[in-house]
């Protein structure tokens, strides 16, 4: 089984996404914000980060770049999944090592063919 | 709905588009025509019904018929097709068409336009390997409507999301407020037309690829072999047709084979034979 770590503040889109994902077989775990998502990585790598970027304590993009810098941390597919739906962010994300980007509001469609362009699905 | 209007709307649907409208669709008729009810100033889906029955008017009948038959669709949709028109159809047609260096395509079933745009952006990735090659994708559909909206290339947030990955939106798309739209140069690489798939395909001319997805679905065993047989008039014989999964030319048409291990595509039969004998 696949594990997925569903990052954001919200926990109504946390539970959403974990409904969906659940579904697709994936074993879950949540974090709140970017520091309680990387202290999860530290733990365990899971095999994908969904990742909001608005977030308290340290943001998306914070979380993702300390991620990409940490040993190991090259591994994880990182989704991003996000409000933030102009060129400008997608570029900084991906650049910074996103493998794919969601514009919310998203959908069991959505999730499910980005996860598998991606190579999970 | 009582069976008299089923029939009446389902004969409009067959003869216009070749549509087979079966009884548990009717949820479809309700949830699709219901709209059209409203915006011609009419209560219920009865009153269109009868307005239809009383009047035939052409242009009612169109909208009708476009409610019915247009289809969801999404930027490579599953993706396998596209794949193999990648990996395989398009380095073996390379080799055959080398003489002449031009290659067409049909989308038999444009719809919004997701599917030849996606293989023109196949196309445009691997150009530097098609310098000097003429390419021309056609997309058809029984359906103004959508071809309007296809050759506009606009698309929502949540169209775009749809098998589309993320890296070819950023290098394909320009964002316009809430929506995105293909590039000029990806729009000039298909020709949109409206065509019935009923019709006579002679004036479309010959094609090296065809891809007529999720459509023959709808239609009865007759129509489809009937489709099929006449788009084998206009394939080349190295020519590769491309159906939906949950498709078939099996008992309909000896005129194409599938091809072993590669899902939806199926080649002319004279094709089919001489790679066997040399295989």
């Amino acid at each position: 089984m696949k594990s997925c770590l569903i990052v954001d503040d919200s926990k109504v889109i946390r539970k959403v996404a974990r409904r969906i994902l659940e579904e697709l077989s994936f074993d879950i775990r949540e974090a709140v914000d970017g520091k309680e998502a990387l202290d999860s990585c530290h733990e365990m790598l899971p095999d994908v980060v969904l990742l909001d970027w608005n977030m308290p304590v340290m943001n998306g993009l914070e979380f993702l770049k300390a991620l990409r810098a940490s040993a190991g941390g090259d591994k994880p597919v990182v989704v991003f999944c996000t409000t933030e739906n102009d060129m400008s962010h997608i570029s900084a994300a991906i650049s910074a090592g996103a493998d794919e980007y969601i514009m919310k509001p998203f959908d069991r469609e959505i999730i499910e063919s980005k996860f598998s362009q991606v190579g999970l699905l | 709905m009582r069976k008299e209007d089923f029939d009446l709307i389902s004969n409009i649907l067959k003869e216009r588009s070749g549509l087979v409208l079966t009884e548990e669709k009717i949820y479809l008729l309700e949830s699709r025509l219901t709209p059209i009810a409203r915006k011609k100033g009419l209560e219920t889906l009865d009153d269109l019904i009868n307005e239809i029955r009383l009047r035939r008017k052409e242009d009612l009948l169109c909208e009708v018929t476009d409610a019915m038959t247009t289809n969801e669709s999404f930027f490579f949709r599953d993706n396998t097709p596209f794949d193999l028109f990648r990996e395989d159809v398009m380095p073996s047609l390379m080799e055959s068409a080398v003489a002449s260096k031009k290659i067409r395509i049909w989308c038999a079933a444009a719809s919004t336009g997701q599917e030849p745009y996606s293989l023109a952006i196949i196309l445009s990735e691997m150009e530097a390997k098609l310098n000097g090659w003429t390419i021309e994708i056609i997309g058809t559909d029984l359906s103004q409507k959508v071809l309007d909206k296809a050759k506009s290339g606009i698309y929502s947030q949540f169209e775009v999301q749809r098998g589309l990955p993320i890296k070819l939106l950023m290098k394909y798309f320009t964002q316009a407020g809430e929506m995105w739209q293909i590039s000029e140069k990806i729009r000039k690489m298909v020709t949109f037309r409206p065509y019935n798939l009923l019709d006579n395909f002679t004036p479309l001319g010959s094609f090296d690829v065809i891809f007529c997805r999720n459509v023959l679905i709808y239609f009865q065993q007759d129509t489809k072999a009937d489709v099929l047989n006449r788009m084998h008039r206009q394939i080349n014989t190295k020519g590769t047709l491309f159906l939906g999964a949950a498709e078939t030319v099996l008992g309909l048409t000896e005129k194409f084979k599938p091809v072993q291990g590669k899902r939806g595509m199926y080649h002319t039969a004279e094709y089919s034979s001489q790679v066997r004998k040399v295989g």
